[in-house]
């Protein structure tokens, strides 16, 4: 790299992690400030391992992800076998375009139009609350679909196609042969779609504060409340445990890419794209 | 296309049709039925009865608002919110074009393991939250932030950002300055060397290989990043709450006060027209560019 861009380069993460460094320095502060350093200390983080409220919202946002990314995952894979079979032109242009919604339309929206219907049913119900758990879930999984989707798709169309025919032309039952050949061939897919589905269930803000109800808090609404009052550096040693967490799995899928690509270096096996003549 | 399809070739077409049935239900379910209820809710009063009055409020209530020079003039109210939020949207993704085309131009042609560390470090900001991102730049602006404690440390008069347009600004184009880098990214990664190599043989300037074979080739990478930046900041609410001090109210806000007011139906009809105005947009940006731009998914 040429020194301009290696400094501009360096200044573009300067801005990008200013504020994280400056979170990282300050959820050691032992005084309450978070623009006033007075000392090193622990305290908050000890604060924080106190703070029932805060430790239950991070034990609801990782059951909320973990039930959201699963369901969407398995709806998700199967909705991309289908979609991908699809002969129709304008149902694959259909099933795309209400595909891509969610993710066109601002979370605002997403977050609107979901808590309107489930007010408007519960009112038809006679409930007097009618946001929970369960709308939050629905709501989880409608967006993290998309994601999952579209991490799937790419991997069937890449599969070749006469591998699942060549195991049912072996006896093979059509299920079979989709959990035996396809299953394997997509799974790098299914994967970064769970992955990313749990992560983003994980972070999301906007839609779970339009369809959350009062019983059920996740950690984004609880830093979102945590944030009308004064804030102490409580939040940010939340926030530094979260950056090391992450930086630990980045790492650590990083190195298992690595794995993964000194074993695919190995030629692909061409088929024949002959179409199976009926018996 | 084959009529004559044997038993077993039916039930595979079966099972396929069956694999998409439950997200077919969901999404006309959860994803067109609810945009349907926004309609709904925007064009009927709190006892359901059809009406245009949450629409007029948004184009004709007025407020009386302080102008710079210090006298107050009365305004339309949703109006202005409206127009500083496509404001700052347009003036965020703007810029975050502007500082990210050359930071994903220098990675698509850096090493491979140091494109990887790149990314790697890009997307981390991502996954924080982005809300406690959002707070520490507050304290880092505020009149007696990180920042002016620092510049007084220099001896250098203090700034005064918090409550201003700039502030927001900063905001946004912090908070969405990843989804820039990485469409614009990957397409440049994917962009055939051989052929800046031969514009420049051919005699091509600098300027021109830019203008003329990396920029149109870019240019899908472009509409998708701007896409991604400018939706998420024009119907933003949290950046402006913080950032803005109280002070700038934003589309995203006034939809959000009105929920919090529980006044749904205003609520709806502000989220309709932005979901309108959108879609018009977009559909425009597709059109001018559609020569270029491949098809979709």
């Amino acid at each position: 790299m040429k020194p301009l861009a290696k400094l501009y380069t360096a200044l573009i993460f300067l801005f990008l992690f200013a504020p994280i460094a400056i979170l990282l320095v300050f959820s050691f502060n032992s005084g309450n400030s978070l623009s006033v350093f007075s000392g090193f200390s622990l305290y908050w983080y000890k604060e924080l391992f106190h703070d029932t409220n805060t430790l239950g919202a991070l034990k609801n946002t990782l059951v909320l992800a973990l039930c959201a990314s699963l369901i969407a995952t398995i709806m998700g894979t199967a909705a991309a076998v289908g979609i991908n079979k699809l002969r129709s032109k304008y149902m694959r242009a259909a099933m795309n375009t209400v595909t891509n919604i969610p993710m066109v339309n601002p979370d605002i929206i997403t977050g609107i139009s979901l808590m309107l219907m489930f007010v408007f049913v519960g009112r038809l119900m006679g409930l007097s609350t009618s946001l929970n758990f369960w709308t939050m879930l629905i709501a989880h999984i409608t967006f993290c679909l998309p994601y999952v989707i579209l991490q799937v798709l790419p991997k069937l169309r890449q599969m070749d196609k006469s591998l699942p025919e060549a195991a049912m032309d072996l006896g093979c039952t059509p299920f079979r042969a989709f959990l035996k050949v396809e299953l394997p061939e997509i799974f790098p897919g299914i994967l970064t779609g769970l992955i990313m589905a749990f992560t983003l269930s994980l972070d999301d803000f906007v839609i779970s504060y339009f369809t959350a109800g009062n019983g059920f808090e996740t950690l984004p609404i609880r830093i979102y409340s945590m944030t009308k009052k004064t804030v102490t550096p409580k939040m940010y040693a939340l926030a530094t445990i979260t950056f090391f967490v992450i930086l630990a799995l980045l790492l650590m899928s990083n190195l298992a890419d690595t794995d993964d690509r000194g074993k695919e270096k190995q030629p692909r096996r061409k088929h024949g794209r002959k179409k199976r003549t009926d018996p | 296309m084959r009529n004559n399809l044997t038993r077993e070739e039916k039930r595979i077409a079966w099972a396929d049709h069956a694999a998409l049935g439950p997200y077919s239900l969901w999404a006309v379910i959860f994803i067109l039925v609810p945009l349907v209820f926004v309609a709904y809710y925007a064009f009927t009063d709190n006892s359901f009865n059809f009406t245009l009055e949450n629409i007029q409020r948004f184009f004709t209530a007025t407020s009386s608002m302080a102008q710079d020079d210090g006298s107050v003039r009365e305004v339309r109210t949703y109006l202005v919110i409206f127009w500083r939020s496509l404001k700052l949207a347009i003036i965020s993704t703007a810029i975050c074009l502007v500082l990210a085309y050359p930071l994903a131009y220098i990675m698509a042609r850096a090493e491979e393991k140091v494109q990887k560390t790149f990314m790697t470090i890009i997307m981390i900001p991502m996954w924080m939250n982005f809300l406690i991102r959002t707070y520490a730049w507050m304290t880092i602006l505020q009149d007696t932030g990180i920042l002016n404690n620092f510049l007084t440390a220099l001896h250098l008069p203090a700034v005064h950002i918090i409550g201003t347009e700039a502030a927001v600004v900063i905001g946004m184009v912090y908070d969405y300055f990843p989804y820039m880098v990485l469409p614009l990214y990957s397409i440049m990664a994917k962009m055939d060397i051989k052929l800046i190599e031969a514009a420049r043989d051919l005699g091509c300037s600098n300027a021109g290989v830019l203008r003329r074979v990396i920029w149109p080739l870019s240019l899908p990478g472009v509409i998708n990043g701007i896409t991604m930046v400018l939706i998420p900041s024009i119907s933003t609410f949290y950046i402006s709450q913080k950032l803005g001090d109280g002070k700038f109210f934003l589309i995203g806000d006034a939809i959000e006060g009105q929920y919090v007011a529980n006044n749904l139906h205003f609520a709806a009809a502000m989220a309709f027209i932005l979901m309108v105005v959108l879609l018009v947009c977009m559909g425009l940006m597709r059109v001018l560019t559609n020569r270029h731009v491949e098809g979709g998914v």
